[in-house]
């Protein structure tokens, strides 16, 4: 058998056991060399992935294509631009404990699991080796009553959403007699073999895994777990491991139940509308921006679920693009709100932007650009995910999604505009504290990347194609 | 295959943005950096009108289809190419649009004080993103700069405008996005249909008569805002009575004509059947908005909203003339768009004068200006005319031709159509009567100074063009004569192709 196909997963978790040891070893400082020697093993993660051989190894439970490359390389980047978020908040709050990012690198080697889960059983280690460590990361400033509720809230519902998808998974094997996803596929190619038991265990497991996308009616948690979590946890919710989640319900219901399209399609239209419907109007009230931004999550996940919906190629290439360019704008987003301190304490209010552009014209500046972005306004990279998600349910006839989307777009530009009009418009409130270096240098990343992308739209665009076909038809 | 021999285009377009980036790098104190973004944004306006020229010069006349034409490969692997060309239907707008940057910037320039900077580089974005719609060839390519002009608009109104202005920034941007999604559905149909973005490629595209009317009204729901069409037309007075003078001129100038251009462009020639089909409908809105829009205008009190609402009426004489689809109402609208653009930013410009001085835009504070501002009633009286149409001045050749097709398709539209004409000289003249004529009551305007040089300098190209438009406006339907003739030709084989297919169908 081929251990190398799993370089990049087994080179990360080494090296998080070795920098857990040199923590305990290390005198001062433990935590910021943690976080660099973290930075630096997801780099050379991400440098395997992109030497990496496709194939199929460990019994087939585990592939190496074109889709999980993509995959895992945007969930290293999106992990790369959370740990360096999170380094300069950490020491701020009085956080500096080193194993904080052990447990991102340990989350982002269970969600890298993910992308290249063939089979239902790799599939749950994959999704629980992520969501354990994400559980103590949200309950990480465990002084702090917020995060502390943030993290138990988030265990009690997210065990319940693991037990849905465990459930369903032993209703699939039940009926269909095996994990794998390829034997899965043909056997399910033959109708007789389609029973409802399979069905239903179907349902079951994108009931599981919508609860880790926060796709309405799976989304409780999301607004009070990204209030009351560490800001940069909060970034890191938000971005790697809802590509991780998306990427498993792609290749779940692309592979081994693309024949039962017609079954889990009208599931994901009808998650799909509700969870732009309430993504555009709930977040309309919210007068804390990591609220606003869990709702706007909400219905970001709501538009990439469309590009599903239409059970194409196409559209997961749009789901592809959608998230590249979810991530990049939602972590720089994140950097512009971590920026948010006034006299050493951080402040989440809308409110508290008032006047930004004056005092600090440079931050304010990048966010507009996120905001715009996010709204869907183009040149921006998000007008780009949403032009070829929307393109998928149109090439499909699927009508009535794509208007319900465009409008509850033209909704969430509502509440996206009106951060800006806060900004720009309102008179100027106290300045913020100056900001690390840190923060700027994942606002510039994100922001360059988001006002830029219609430049290198095409690569991605190639990438994301040939990642599409991998998994589907 | 390009007249200019190098990408003018792009260059006319990208170019302010290099200004942008000379604007950004500039640091000092406050005074410096202001002073610098206003010669900055001045300079690169005029080299771009400059250039822009060489559209005027070297442009074929004769010539009906695309000129100046670029394209350059983007995602080729869905049809999407960066395709800049004009023809005679878009240019003279580009010419506008390069025209009014350097104007409005110069009329900016002692009355925006606050953040002058960000100011000049949201207007030289806007420009980049006029400039580019009226050049775009790819849909893809148009949508970005049509909903891109967005962006710069929502700031210059909401940071610079007036006390509303946070209402009418966003009332602006939420009615025109939610016209353009809609449009951005239909852009993809027509995508998956035709698997090409490419406007050339889309023209020769038959669509299906039941598919044709759906992208109809998704393009109508769009452009309609944008022009605007009664009754979508309440965004447009709240925009403009907040907008900054600058904004105005902007707004009233370019921005509205992209929602007409985007008829003459895509529903015309795309989808003839549903143009045919929907035309009285059209003409019913815009009848509506030539008569009721201006008894509306008639009742103001505040100057800018009164031209605002002539906006609405002169613009439903250009949707008028459109949807005639013969050569006289077409030329007849793109002559309004023009002549509309330059008088309206004029008359915007001369409410800025006087704003600027007394710091207030209500009708009745003034009277009496003739005696103190002569230049200035000189000016606005010419503009006045213009609007209403007199001939000699542009607003004419327009309102005539557009009335003369009007009449080949039905007697009414054309009696309904000119009525208006007589209710904008109404409200024209008793506007100029109660603000330059009269005795002059009111103490602060007994010291109220003439036109400065710099002002006579914003309205001496105006005032020429005005009347240029009047005198030879052969000079100006020259270059869209063969593009209209062509339109109308493939409008009328396009319909003559559908009936004798639904003869053959019976």
């Amino acid at each position: 058998m081929s251990w190398t196909l799993a370089l990049p997963e087994i080179v990360l978790s080494c090296a998080g056991m070795a920098i857990l040891v040199l923590g305990v070893l290390a005198r001062e400082n433990a935590f910021r060399m943690a976080s660099m020697f973290t930075v630096g093993a997801m780099v050379l993660a991400a440098v395997l992935v992109m030497a990496g051989v496709p194939g199929l190894g460990y019994s087939g439970m585990f592939a190496v294509d074109a889709f999980s490359g993509f995959v895992k390389l945007l969930i290293l980047a999106a992990a790369i631009l959370a740990v360096i978020l999170s380094m300069d908040y950490i020491e701020q709050e009085n956080l500096r404990r080193f194993e904080f990012p052990v447990l991102m690198l340990f989350a982002t080697v269970g969600m890298m699991l993910m992308a290249s889960a063939v089979n239902l059983m790799s599939l749950y280690l994959g999704v629980e080796l992520m969501s354990l460590s994400i559980y103590v990361l949200a309950a990480f400033a465990r002084d702090d009553l917020r995060s502390s509720e943030a993290g138990l809230k988030y265990f009690v519902l997210g065990a319940l959403a693991s037990g849905l998808l465990l459930y369903g998974i032993s209703l699939v094997y039940g009926f269909a007699g095996t994990m794998s996803f390829g034997d899965l596929g043909r056997l399910l190619s033959d109708k007789d073999h389609a029973s409802t038991g399979v069905t239903v265990g179907v349902v079951f497991i994108v009931a599981g895994l919508s609860f880790k996308i926060s796709a309405v009616p799976f989304h409780m948690w999301t607004p009070d777990v990204y209030e009351g979590a560490p800001t940069p946890v909060t970034a890191f919710m938000g971005t790697a491991p809802k590509v991780a989640a998306m990427a498993l319900l792609l290749r779940v219901l692309g592979g081994p139940f693309g024949h039962l399209l017609a079954q889990w399609q009208q599931l994901i239209v009808l998650v799909a509308i509700a969870s732009m419907l309430l993504g555009s109007l709930a977040a309309i009230g919210q007068k804390n921006i990591k609220r606003l931004m869990a709702y706007s999550s909400i219905g970001h996940m709501g538009y990439a679920l469309v590009g599903l919906a239409a059970g194409t190629p196409l559209g997961v290439k749009g789901v592809l693009i959608y998230l590249v360019t979810y991530v990049f704008m939602n972590a720089g987003a994140f950097a512009c709100i971590l920026a948010m301190r006034r006299r050493g304490r951080a402040v989440e209010g809308i409110s508290d932007l008032a006047g930004l552009a004056r005092t600090d014209l440079g931050l304010a500046l990048w966010l507009a650009v996120f905001m715009f972005s996010m709204a869907g306004i183009p040149p921006f990279s998000g007008f780009w995910g949403k032009l070829f998600i929307f393109q998928a349910a149109v090439s499909q006839g699927m009508w009535a999604l794509a208007v319900i989307g465009v409008l509850t777009s033209v909704i969430g530009a509502y509440y996206y505009i009106r951060i800006i009009k806060v900004m720009f418009f309102d008179d100027s409130a106290e300045a913020f504290d100056a900001r690390p270096a840190s923060l700027s240098v994942v606002a510039v990343a994100g922001g360059l990347f988001t006002v830029l992308f219609f430049t290198f739209a095409a690569p991605v665009e190639a990438a994301a194609l040939a990642a599409a076909k991998a998994i589907f038809g | 295959m390009n007249a200019a021999g190098f990408p003018l285009l792009s260059l006319l377009t990208f170019l302010p943005l290099a200004g942008c980036a000379i604007i950004l790098a500039v640091r000092g104190d406050d005074a410096v950096v202001a002073s610098n973004a206003r010669w900055t944004a001045l300079w690169t306006s005029l080299i771009v009108f400059a250039l822009s020229l060489l559209l005027w010069v070297r442009f074929d006349q004769a010539n009906g289809g695309f000129q100046f034409v670029e394209s350059l490969s983007w995602l080729p692997s869905i049809g999407i190419t960066y395709k800049m060309g004009v023809d005679g239907i878009s240019v003279l707008f580009v010419l506008l649009s390069t025209a009014l940057t350097p104007i409005c910037i110069l009329a900016s320039w002692e009355s925006i004080q606050t953040r002058v900077r960000e100011f000049m580089i949201a207007f030289l974005v806007l420009e980049t993103m006029m400039v580019g719609m009226f050049c775009a060839l790819d849909f893809v390519v148009f949508y970005i700069f049509f909903e891109g002009v967005l962006i710069p608009m929502y700031l210059i109104i909401g940071v610079w405008g007036g006390p509303r202005r946070v209402y009418a920034a966003f009332k602006f941007f939420l009615y025109t996005l939610a016209g353009s999604v809609l449009m951005l559905l239909a852009l993809l149909a027509m995508w998956v249909a035709a698997g090409s973005t490419d406007i050339t490629v889309l023209m020769k595209t038959q669509f299906a008569p039941a598919m044709q009317t759906w992208l109809f009204l998704a393009f109508f729901a769009s452009f309609a805002v944008k022009v605007p069409m009664w009754p979508v037309h309440t965004w447009l007075p709240d925009a403009h009575v907040e907008a900054p003078t600058a904004g105005s001129v902007i707004l009233a100038g370019v921005l509205l004509k992209m929602g007409a251009y985007g008829f003459l462009r895509f529903s015309v020639p795309m989808l003839p059947d549903a143009t045919a089909y929907f035309a009285p409908f059209v003409f019913t809105l815009s009848v509506v908005a030539v008569i009721y829009t201006s008894l509306v205008a008639l009742a103001q009190t505040d100057m800018k909203k009164l031209i605002a609402y002539s906006s609405v009426a002169h613009m439903g004489v250009v949707t008028m003339g459109i949807f005639t689809v013969n050569v006289q109402g077409l030329s007849g609208a793109l002559f309004q768009m023009l002549s509309h653009g330059v008088v309206s930013g004029a008359l915007f410009l001369c409410v800025g004068v006087v704003y600027d001085r007394i710091h207030t835009r209500e009708i009745a504070r003034y009277g009496g200006l003739a005696d103190r501002m002569p230049a200035y009633a000189l000016a606005f009286m010419l503009f006045t005319m213009a609007s209403v149409g007199l001939p000699g001045t542009a607003g004419f050749a327009g309102e005539f031709l557009v009335l003369v097709g009007a009449f080949q398709v039905s007697f009414w539209l054309a009696l309904l159509g000119s009525s208006g004409m007589i209710l904008g000289a109404v409200y024209m003249l008793y506007l100029y009567r109660r603000v330059i004529f009269g005795a002059m009551t009111r103490d602060e305007l007994k010291t109220i100074l003439d036109l400065s040089p710099r002002e006579i300098a914003i309205f001496a190209p105006l005032v020429l063009l005005t009347l240029w438009m009047g005198i030879a406006p052969s000079h100006f339907t020259g270059f869209w004569d063969a593009s209209v003739a062509h339109m109308v030709d493939h409008h009328q084989a396009a319909l003559a192709a559908t009936i004798k297919l639904a003869g053959i169908v019976k």
